[in-house]
């Protein structure tokens, strides 16, 4: 067993850990810290498979971005443990049975009936650096980057619009200062 | 070094860890956060297809999942926000109806 075999192994038993300990944990302040550990694992997989954009892309998006945004919404909503109430009947059951299941079929299907056997060899230096991948972004991929900055665009005034207040201020209250209504929040 | 099929079986785990975090917790912010985990799970596999057949666009389109997956979050957990104002609660079995 090669060196590599045996790291991804380890690698491989912390993501895997660490994905059991978000879903079992009942506070979800654990389930967003077990997260940072699932994501940081993975962008260290990124690491070997050589893609070291791609792998601080993920610490400095998931791990940086939106875990903290997890964290700041569950402690400032102060929700991080539900009381406990029952779950539908036997849906508990039927959850694990479908993923058994679909394990399972992921399992033959990928693993052993697709005739992918082959071994990844290490990549060329140079073959995804930073300055290769904004290469192919600002040339091939001009359009699709472009409507990413869109979708962004779309999520930021979104998300402050469903934040909103349900009062927003009229022209009126800005010049009568003095007659402004404290309704808002 | 290490074989497709691992990546493969790893990846199929993490995903299945996912839809079972979304069938089986009912805090909307866990479920938000199994949801990226089966996206973490795919991206994973986008990698390691690009570093096995030596082609740069998996990773360009992680690149995008990452972006729409961080917008997706952003306006999710402002909808959250917005159901815990009216409801009091993230427990996704207390949102069954539509009326605010």
């Amino acid at each position: 067993m090669s060196s590599g075999v045996i790291i991804f192994g380890v690698l491989a038993l912390v993501a895997v850990a660490s994905a059991a300990g978000m879903l079992i944990s009942q506070n979800s302040v654990y389930s967003a810290l077990f997260l940072v550990v699932n994501f940081s694992v993975i962008a260290v997989l990124y690491l070997i498979l050589g893609a070291p954009f791609i792998a601080l892309a993920q610490i400095t998006v998931y791990a940086g971005a939106i875990v903290v945004l997890f964290l700041f919404v569950i402690m400032m909503l102060g929700t991080a443990r539900l009381p406990r109430s029952g779950p539908i009947r036997g849906q508990r059951l039927v959850a694990i049975l479908v993923g058994v299941v679909f394990l399972t079929e992921a399992a033959v299907f990928l693993v052993w009936r697709s005739g992918l056997t082959g071994v990844i060899s290490q990549p060329a230096v140079d073959f995804s650096t930073p300055a290769a991948i904004g290469n192919a972004l600002f040339t091939t991929y001009t359009l699709p980057f472009e409507a990413t900055s869109l979708i962004l665009l779309a999520a930021v005034v979104g998300a402050i619009i469903l934040t909103h207040p349900d009062q927003s201020v009229s022209r009126k209250d800005i010049l009568k200062p003095g007659q402004k209504k404290e309704n808002r929040g | 070094m290490v074989p497709i099929s691992y990546y493969l079986g790893l990846s199929a785990i993490l995903f299945v860890t996912g839809i079972l975090g979304v069938l089986l917790r009912r805090n909307a912010l866990v479920i938000f956060m199994a949801l990226e985990l089966m996206f973490n799970a795919s991206n994973l596999l986008f990698v390691a297809f690009s570093a096995y057949y030596k082609i740069l666009t998996g990773q360009i389109f992680v690149f995008f999942v990452m972006a729409v997956a961080a917008a997706e979050v952003a306006v999710g957990l402002a909808l959250m926000v917005a159901i815990f104002r009216t409801k009091h609660s993230v427990d996704v079995d207390q949102v069954n109806v539509l009326k605010g």
